[in-house]
């Protein structure tokens, strides 16, 4: 059976979906951080593959802008659970109740 | 002669600036100064008047002079200017407005000496002699209504001027209240008129109902003219809307006299001369008109034999003699209505001022059965009341005469009956003025010591447009001679090019010295009954038909019964149900809903950040769901 | 079954275990090291898609640089001690059920779509001298507002990662 759109469709999917459990079961706010990441990738799987498919570069660019925008929004999510740490001692998410009051 | 037609502009400007004179600096101005400047204001505006009406007397005035200032509605095919017209009968009315409102100021400067209000007093004075004058000169109907308003609005502001007191504020809305009925009436006839005719302008108005007002249909005009004729019962106290006009004695007594006598309640009289070409189109509302007004002189003279307040006499009276004037407008009388508007004014306001000057001097007492006696004391009161007494009550040769004569010869013309009626209210006239003058002038003082101690004639400021007013009552009738006794009756003359007659009938000479010893005879036998009849002084509970008329024919509870309470009745009901229940049912209902709402939704948000992104993934399955299974 | 197909199932594999393991594993440490594994395989596709500068872009900036920031904090923080609190059984059951859902109702609309093969011949257009061009011409204003971003990036995360002055009177309002 030669590879597809439909194999990476699939599996584009399946990565996005681990990623999506992971964020529900978690309390971990690195590990939910990790798994966003892990989405991410999924998509830029996907763009890759259709980029081949229509010999198109546009999307190995967006792939490129997309590992941009993660990088800055690593640096900047890091710093803020650096600084959640540091003030509760925890990345627990759930201790983060706030928006309730 | 300069021409001052065209600086007619100047006649309500006066009192304009006198108003925002007195009106914005009411805290600072001292009270002589307020008294000199709206009296000053008034006396300016008479000059410009004298001025205008030599002009349009002299034989070089043809047309009537229409002055536009601006346009005050320029829509589409409506155009309204805001413009004067001056002509034989807007001249004549500004002389009796100005000179009669001279009289008042300069009476009033000395009669509100000592109310702390006195310079909002003239502020509003002089703001009601400038909507008065507006509503004379305006050139079309709607500017008429500005002056038609504000007048009304004066008049309220008026008669609650002592605020304070609880039933002059109820009285005050009374009255706006009752004017506003009318108001309505005048307001939709304006608008049936712009609808029919597309004009406003008496002279494109008038030009085109000369022209095609044969071919109208009749209901037309008949409605308009009906419509009118509301308004005018309303501004003129007739019936069924009368009754605020003897409230009205709330206010100071100088503005009853100018506002609830002389002027204001002229209007309605004005206006249907104003219109009378109209009027002479429908001669139904012609009949309705007189006989709505001699229902009206003969009710309110009824009523004014028994009361006691020496202002509600008078009030009584001026309801009377509007219904006169009324009267003679429905004959088709048009002169001689505004000919008894010219003299009423004079002997009214003399007995108004008069009636103020012996209230003033009684200390606020105005229980005629409290006085007695006054004329020793009062000399120049007493003898100017004296003369306002004749003048009404149709002594020979007096003002009141010549134009109550001139009424009822021409309703005798129209029918027997009519004149017959109003010989009989002429005669109530007669009883219950002399009754008054009795009462209040001659035998012997029944009021307090302290009173009688306080009793003194009143200064000059007041005593003398008593006397110029006096004078006038007496001269005042020469202007309109009848027939039978000179070649030229010069005030039909004078407003001849303006205002004709309508359905004239010529009596023969005979015929009219006998109808003027009928009526002259008729009521000197009432005065004389009159001086019997109190003679005595005694004031016994009344009984029987005296009950009745002390109690205003109970008028005043009939509609409270039938129109006051019902509504009353109906607003508790709309109030408690429509309002309370249903209303704010709904308003409060949907605020209830969104509360419980809130508190179940509230759960929801337990603000822990992992639940959020668990609904998000929800939401995000129903959507993809939707997308894909059903939006094809 | 060519080569292709064989690196192809190999590499998927690889990416869905490594990627379960990321979610599973109850040491941070370990779930840093799988996805690290992940991203390796991810790049072993595009190496099959030919887009090499992309898979070598992953690793430096993903694996290499982002990575090892994340290892980085959860040493600084201590957290490589499996002290997480765990969700109860139910809720993640229900993030199980979720996400498992998601993924059949998507698998389900995209049965319909259209299946392209993929031309295992290599192409040029993932070549860094082709992406250069066209990065430079076409995507050159958001090429150079990335930069900026990366800039505001970089101060926010100083900013907010700054020690703040706290005067001694407010500490104990903050929890």
């Amino acid at each position: 059976m030669p590879v597809s759109s439909t194999h990476y469709l699939f599996l584009s999917l399946l990565l996005f979906s681990i990623g999506i459990m992971g964020t529900l079961m978690r309390r971990n706010a690195i590990i939910i951080f990790m798994c966003i990441e892990l989405m991410l990738n999924a998509v830029n799987l996907l763009l890759v593959a259709f980029s081949k498919i229509y010999s198109d570069a546009d999307a190995q660019l967006f792939v490129f802008f997309i590992m941009v925008v993660a990088a800055a929004e690593v640096a900047v999510g890091l710093a803020v659970i650096v600084m959640m740490y540091r003030k509760v001692h925890s990345v627990d998410i759930n201790i983060l109740n706030r928006l309730k009051h | 002669m300069g021409n001052f037609s065209q600086l007619v502009y100047l006649v309500p400007l006066f009192p304009l600036i006198g108003f925002l004179i007195n009106g914005l600096l009411w805290n600072k101005m001292p009270k002589s100064l307020a008294g000199i400047i709206g009296s000053a204001a008034i006396l300016a505006s008479f000059c410009v008047s004298m001025g205008i009406f030599f002009e349009v007397k002299s034989a070089s005035f043809h047309e009537p002079v229409i002055v536009n200032l601006f346009d005050f509605i320029q829509s589409g095919k409506l155009h309204i200017p805001l413009a004067f017209q001056v002509d034989q009968l807007s001249s004549l009315f500004l002389l009796i407005i100005t000179g009669v409102g001279f009289l008042i100021h300069v009476y009033s400067a000395s009669y509100m000496s000592h109310d702390e209000g006195m310079v909002k007093y003239f502020a509003y004075l002089n703001l009601f002699v400038f909507s008065m004058l507006l509503l004379i000169l305006g050139a079309n109907y709607l500017v008429m209504f500005i002056g038609w308003e504000g007048v009304g609005l004066c008049s309220y502001l008026l008669i609650g001027f002592w605020f304070k007191k609880r039933e002059y504020t109820n009285a005050a809305k009374k009255a706006f209240v009752m004017n506003r009925i009318g108001d309505l009436g005048f307001l939709v006839g304006m608008l049936l008129v712009l609808y029919n005719f597309g004009t406003l302008s008496y002279k494109e108005f008038f030009t085109t109902l000369s022209a095609t007002g044969a071919s109208m249909p009749p209901a037309t005009i008949t409605a308009i003219t009906i419509c009118f004729f509301i308004g005018a019962t309303g501004k003129s106290a007739q019936i069924p809307l009368y009754t605020w006009l003897p409230d009205a004695m709330a206010g100071p007594t100088p503005v009853s006299a100018l506002i609830h006598a002389a002027t204001m309640v002229t209007a309605g009289i004005y206006m249907i001369a104003r219109s009378h070409v109209l009027y002479s189109l429908a001669p139904f509302t012609l009949n309705i008109v007189a006989i709505v007004g001699l229902a009206t002189a003969l009710l309110a003279a009824s009523i004014a034999i028994r009361q006691n307040d020496i202002k509600k006499v008078l009030a009584y009276s001026t309801v009377s003699q509007l219904g006169f004037m009324f009267l003679a407008l429905g004959v088709g009388a048009y002169t001689t209505a505004v000919f008894h508007v010219m003299t009423h004014a004079f002997f009214k306001a003399l007995m108004f001022l008069g009636s103020g000057s012996v209230i003033h001097a009684m200390g606020g007492e105005q229980d005629i059965r409290k006085m007695g006696g006054l004329g020793k004391k009062m000399k120049i009161t007493s003898v100017t009341f004296l003369i306002g007494c004749l003048a009404i009550s149709g002594f020979p040769l007096l003002s009141g005469f010549f134009s109550k004569d001139a009424i009822l010869t021409a309703a005798f013309a129209h029918n027997p009956v009519l004149f017959g009626l109003g010989v009989l209210a002429a005669m109530m006239t007669a009883f219950y003025m002399f009754r008054l003058y009795f009462l209040t002038f001659t035998g012997t003082f029944r009021g307090t010591h302290d009173q009688e101690h306080h009793l003194h004639e009143s200064p000059i400021a007041m005593t003398g447009p008593l006397m110029i007013l006096a004078i006038l009552s007496i001269i005042g009738g020469y202007v309109g001679l009848p027939e039978v006794m000179s070649e030229h009756n010069l005030f039909n003359e004078y407003l001849a090019p303006v205002v004709k007659n309508f359905g004239e009938h010529h009596l023969s000479a005979a015929t009219e010295w006998m109808l003027m010893g009928i009526s002259t005879g008729a009521s000197l036998i009432m005065i004389g009954f009159a001086y019997s009849a109190t003679k005595s002084a005694a004031f016994p509970e009344s009984t029987g038909i005296a009950k009745v008329l002390e109690n205003k024919w109970y008028v005043d509870e009939l509609y409270d019964t039938i129109i006051v309470r019902p509504i009353e009745a109906l607003s508790g009901v709309l109030d408690r149900f429509v309002e309370k229940m249903g209303i704010d049912g709904i308003v409060n209902g949907v605020g209830k809903t969104v509360k419980w709402g809130g508190d179940r939704l509230r759960m929801l948000q337990t603000g822990q950040v992992g639940f959020y992104i668990f609904i998000m993934v929800i939401g995000m399955l129903a959507l993809f769901t939707l997308s894909f299974f059903w939006i094809k | 079954m060519d080569i292709y197909s064989i690196l192809f199932w190999f590499l998927s594999a690889m990416a869905v275990g490594c990627a379960l393991g990321v979610i599973l594993s109850r040491n941070p440490v370990n779930s840093v090291m799988f996805l690290i594994l992940t991203f390796f395989a991810i790049s072993g596709h595009y190496i099959l898609m030919n887009a090499q500068f992309l898979a070598v872009v992953n690793i430096i900036v993903y694996a290499g640089a982002i990575m090892v920031l994340f290892l980085f904090v959860i040493m600084l923080m201590n957290l490589n001690a499996d002290v997480e609190p765990q969700k109860g059984m139910m809720i993640q059951l229900a993030g199980v059920i979720s996400g498992g859902t998601l993924f059949l109702v998507v698998l389900m609309g995209l049965t319909t779509a259209k299946s392209e093969l993929i031309d295992p011949r290599s192409s040029d257009i993932g070549l860094i001298s082709n992406l250069g061009k066209v990065l430079f011409t076409r995507y050159v204003l958001p090429f150079e507002i990335s930069s900026v971003l990366f800039l505001s990036a970089m101060i926010g995360a100083v900013v907010i990662g700054k020690k703040e002055n706290i005067p001694a009177s407010d500490k104990t309002e903050i929890v």
